[in-house]
């Protein structure tokens, strides 16, 4: 009897994911033995970690974005463009939005990435400028570029987040790129966390600190936005303290789905997971991979990958009738950019407190490289 | 004194390392109303001296910490004044 493999979400994870199991499973599939399915909101992927570049002119939104059909081996997937509007996981059944049809599954692979919700904080949304979306970035590159003098506040107002390392990123890049334009004098720079230190990550905040001080960029802990003012510029905190603005980055807050939610497969949208097997932890053959994953580690791109990977060993696995034993140790890597020509990498797996390495060009280049080849990933390949 | 609070909410961090329990706490602080007593659950050690002190600076109060010691985790119980 056919097995069915549905994949929701064609974002790193969900292409990875797709990539190695019509590659394990060929053989299966052409024979008709296994069946992959993916189903993603649009046709196309997009590759959210340019939109911190896009802010400060240095990538478009059209390098972006690439067709689904140009990732995944639509011989050996059938790659269905349709939103998911209901999972029943006792008896295995999607609901899709448009279709006149569900997708039943015998093995369910959840990839829907995390959503923004400004709404949360009032104000945010007229206030505030992000880098965490097409056009939010639009915006911001927009803003950035008329502005000359004035306080630029970057505020971390949701956590988790995707890109945890980004905001850190965003100052450094910015107090480089004013300074290259003369314009530092002018611009202050203050960078805000939600808790009592730079980052979540130990070594990341001490690191960042220390770039901080030395680069004259402010640092408040203990700020969490619960309101801004628009017209009056000033962020409002839940710790009773004001800050005035100019120019406002706000991180905003991230929610999962909606659909994890009903199906009772995780508070706040995130799915319950168990962090090495990535299966769900309320419901019988169901896997969760990428942003959507309530995991002990960031919500960054290399964990889709990675995850992905162990997903894929899995199901191959179970599908061939063997006791699967790939498991996910919570690898994550990530560059992070300390300026506009310099970069540090960091790599860790659950319970790891990373070493940062010396900032240096070649990092800043490599994540250049890697940037460019992401596509490589999606496919699977890298 | 402990076995005297009830919590109003419980938070359950266990396996959670930092920042988020302090993060699931200042959520959920968020959302209640005043006077509400929650109990925060982690297993996480910098949170049990963390959480405290991010309650003191937003102006709520730290009721009590209690080390499960069997059981591994601690227990934060505040109560939220705004």
């Amino acid at each position: 009897m056919t097995k069915r493999i549905v994949i929701v979400g064609g974002g790193t994870g969900g292409t990875v994911l797709t990539n190695r199991l019509t590659d394990d499973l060929a053989a299966e599939i052409d024979a008709g033995d296994v069946e992959v399915t993916l189903v993603n909101d649009t046709p196309e992927q997009t590759y959210k970690p340019a939109f911190l570049y896009v802010a400060f002119g240095k990538k478009t939104l059209a390098e972006a974005h690439r067709p689904l059909t140009d990732l995944v081996d639509t011989r050996r997937v059938d790659l269905v463009v349709d939103r998911v509007s209901g999972i029943d996981t006792e008896n295995k059944h999607l609901t899709l939005d448009a279709a006149d049809r569900g997708l039943d599954y015998d093995y369910l692979v959840l990839a829907t990435g995390a959503n923004l919700v400004p709404d949360e904080v009032p104000g945010l949304k007229e206030g505030g400028h992000h880098f965490y979306g097409p056009n939010g970035a639009e915006r911001l590159r927009d803003a950035l570029a008329d502005f000359t003098e004035g306080h630029l506040v970057l505020s971390v107002i949701g956590v988790p987040h995707m890109c945890p390392a980004a905001p850190v990123e965003f100052v450094l890049m910015a107090d480089a790129w004013f300074r290259e334009r003369g314009l530092r004098d002018d611009v202050d720079i203050t960078y805000t966390y939600p808790i009592q230190r730079a980052h979540g990550i130990q070594s990341i905040a001490d690191w960042a600190t220390d770039l901080f001080e030395e680069r004259d960029i402010n640092l408040e802990t203990f700020f969490n936005a619960e309101e801004i003012d628009p017209d009056a510029k000033v962020v409002e905190t839940m710790e009773g303290t004001e800050l005035d603005y100019d120019l406002l980055v706000g991180i905003p807050p991230h929610a999962g789905s909606d659909l994890v939610t009903d199906a009772g497969l995780g508070d706040d949208g995130w799915v319950a997971v168990d962090k090495h097997t990535l299966e769900a932890a309320n419901a019988e053959d169901v896997y969760a991979i990428g942003d959507v994953a309530d995991l002990p580690t960031s919500k960054a791109g290399s964990v889709a990958h990675y995850a992905a990977g162990t997903v894929a060993d899995r199901l191959a696995s179970r599908v061939r009738g063997l006791v699967p034993t790939a498991t996910y140790d919570g690898k994550t890597i990530c560059f992070i950019e300390s300026g506009m020509d310099e970069a540090t990498f960091v790599e860790f797996a659950y319970g790891d407190e990373p070493a940062v390495r010396e900032p240096s060009k070649l990092l800043h280049w490599s994540k250049l490289a890697y940037n460019e080849s992401y596509w490589l990933t999606a496919r699977g390949l890298i | 004194m402990t076995e005297s609070i009830t919590p109003d909410v419980t938070i359950d961090s266990r396996g959670a390392t930092c920042p988020g329990p302090l993060m699931d706490l200042i959520g959920k602080v968020k959302k209640v109303d005043p006077g509400t007593v929650v109990e925060l659950m982690t297993t996480d050690t910098s949170s049990s001296h963390d959480v405290p002190e991010w309650v003191a600076k937003a102006g709520h109060e730290t009721l009590d910490v209690v080390e499960h010691e069997d059981e591994g985790y601690w227990s934060v119980f505040i109560e939220t004044t705004k």
